[in-house]
């Protein structure tokens, strides 16, 4: 974009005092700048902390669907072995099945220490046996394999995790590109909401405007003392409510019964200097959208 | 320094100025008259650029107004002192802010000495911090030379200078005009006092350009 080209904001901010005194202050038009971009960066920041949370969710049940499923045989004890037997047989004949492994006693007993206990008495219990089958890269045709598990091993149940954590999955990550297109939705409405500031401000010092063309001021002169202005407005707005959003975002509940998501719904680590970067970003906007309405402005004068 | 090739002027409507052929000569001294609502106005926005010629060719400082890109053109008014008839000030900046406005906004500093000297030349000294709407209309109207002048143009424009102004008032600034002229710039002052045009040509070898029916022309010696 040209307007970047043309010098960063950081520049506009840095540039002389003195070309910000030829216009002079105007009080509403600025405090609803600042208002605007510190309220838009308040929903900016849950927009983003949904957006990393749905994220890790949906990476977590993405991993989790990672080609796995349990096959579960009740049976009499008697008949056990040998339908685990016939199980593990099906499954070495199924196309798309890269391994299968029926769990140990060990394995099954600490499944469900966390439920009964460590003393539990699994010989006497008429526990189902798990088999763990890994499936290969293209997947395979669970039904056609329920088929012959009921032909086969009429005790035998297949919980094919894809089939309830795909749409999880799915939604998290629907989610998750609603949160950073909810970010985008707001930068634009803030753009919006700055260009017409400053069209306000521009159209309210049109008489300043002119003087100072015809004393000699160049457009980029012109331009700067109202970009610089807005431009400081909105990342005054933006930081505080940057600051704001993330306090927000922190005293969040920690401990949920629901579990899960809604308590996952925070930043990580380095994540919580993430929402530092939107009052950047309202920078740049600012400094876009009050350039492109300056010039455009400017543009009608001679 | 400015000079017109068979150039018209038109708002819209019918042509208000044609077939302008004529140039003003470095160090030269020109009044332009002619009845209210002539084109005075009109013609010196043209020789700064705030209009356009509609037809014909307007060179400023050799080159083509037309070609001049917009940042150009905000150079060239760098050259071009103007007094405007209605002055033209930032309201909210005091009057020597004012004054300094042209090298403010060239992002050049004005020494404080040679404001304070500039602003004693037009006589308004005391009046540095003054707001411009608190100005009498005489010290307006130096305010406004003093702005046109201290980027030191080559050209120095006036619109009607002394319109608001008693006589006393008028010769003062009339003088400071003489004197600028005498010190190389090249001057144009648009007005209908023909009483301050004749004091001028007593002090020096003023011309009077005349707009009469469309076209600007050299007026006799009866003035
Ligand atoms: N911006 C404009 N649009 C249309 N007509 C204008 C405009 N400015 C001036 N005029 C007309 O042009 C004519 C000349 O105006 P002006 O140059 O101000 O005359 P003067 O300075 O000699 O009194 C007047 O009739 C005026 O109404
Ligand atoms: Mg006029």
């Amino acid at each position: 974009m040209a307007a970047i080209q043309q010098g960063l904001p950081l520049m506009a901010m840095t540039s002389d005092r003195q070309a910000d005194r030829v216009v002079p202050p105007s009080g509403a038009s600025a405090w609803l700048t600042s208002f605007t971009a510190g309220a838009m960066t308040f929903l900016a920041v849950f927009a983003l902390a949904l957006s990393l949370a749905s994220g890790r969710l949906a990476t977590r049940w993405a991993e989790a669907l990672d080609h796995t499923a349990t096959i579960r045989i009740s049976a009499p004890a008697d008949q056990l072995p040998l339908q685990t037997k016939a199980v593990l047989e099906v499954l070495k004949t199924t196309p798309g099945i890269a391994a299968a492994r029926a769990e140990t006693p060990e394995e099954q007993r600490k499944l469900l220490e966390p439920w009964f206990g460590p003393d539990l008495p699994l010989d006497d219990l008429p526990l189902p046996q798990l088999i763990e089958v890994t499936e290969g890269l293209d997947g395979y045709d669970a039904e056609g394999l329920k088929q012959r598990l009921s032909a086969e091993a009429p005790g035998a149940v297949l919980d094919d995790h894809t089939r309830w954590r795909r749409p999880m999955a799915e939604a998290a990550q629907r989610l998750r590109l609603l949160g950073y297109l909810s970010i985008a939705l707001i930068g634009a409405a803030m753009a919006a909401m700055i260009t017409l500031a400053a069209n306000a401000a521009l159209s309210a010092n049109a008489q300043v405007i002119k003087v100072l063309r015809l004393v000699g001021a160049r457009d980029s002169y012109i331009a700067r003392a109202f970009v610089r202005r807005f431009t400081l407005r909105a990342v005054t707005g933006s930081l505080i409510g940057a600051i704001l959003g993330t306090i927000g975002v922190a005293l969040l509940p920690a401990q949920d019964v629901a579990g899960g998501f809604l308590t996952g719904l925070g930043f990580t680590g380095f994540g919580w200097l993430l929402p530092l970067a939107l009052p950047v970003l309202a920078a740049f906007v600012a400094f876009a959208a009050t350039r492109t309405a300056a010039f455009r402005t400017l543009r009608r004068l001679t | 320094m400015i000079a017109f090739e068979n150039a018209a002027y038109s708002y819209g409507g019918g042509e208000l100025l044609s077939e302008i052929s004529l140039r003003l000569a470095p160090g030269s001294f020109h009044f332009l008259t002619g009845p209210s609502g002539s084109g005075k106005s009109t013609f010196l926005k043209l020789c700064y650029g705030e209009l356009m010629p509609t037809a014909g060719r307007l060179t400023l400082f050799d080159r083509e107004v037309r070609a001049l890109s917009r940042d150009d053109i905000a150079l060239t008014r760098r050259r071009i002192g103007v007094v405007h008839q209605d002055c033209q000030f930032l309201d909210h900046l005091p009057l020597a802010a004012n004054v300094a406005l042209p090298l403010t906004v060239a992002g050049r500093a004005a020494p404080a000495a040679d404001l304070s000297d500039l602003l004693g030349w037009v006589g308004l000294g005391q009046l540095a911090d003054a707001l411009p709407p608190s100005l009498s209309g005489g010290e307006r109207q130096r305010a406004a030379l003093a702005r046109a002048i201290i980027m030191g143009p080559d050209v120095i424009l006036a619109d009607e200078p002394t319109g608001n102004l008693d006589w006393d008032l008028s010769l003062r600034l009339l003088t400071l005009l003489v004197e600028l002229n005498r010190m190389g710039k090249t001057i144009l002052i648009a007005t209908h006092d023909l009483n301050l045009i004749r004091q001028a040509k007593s002090q020096l070898a003023a011309r009077v350009l005349r707009i009469s029916k469309r076209r600007i022309q050299l007026a006799g010696a009866d003035l």
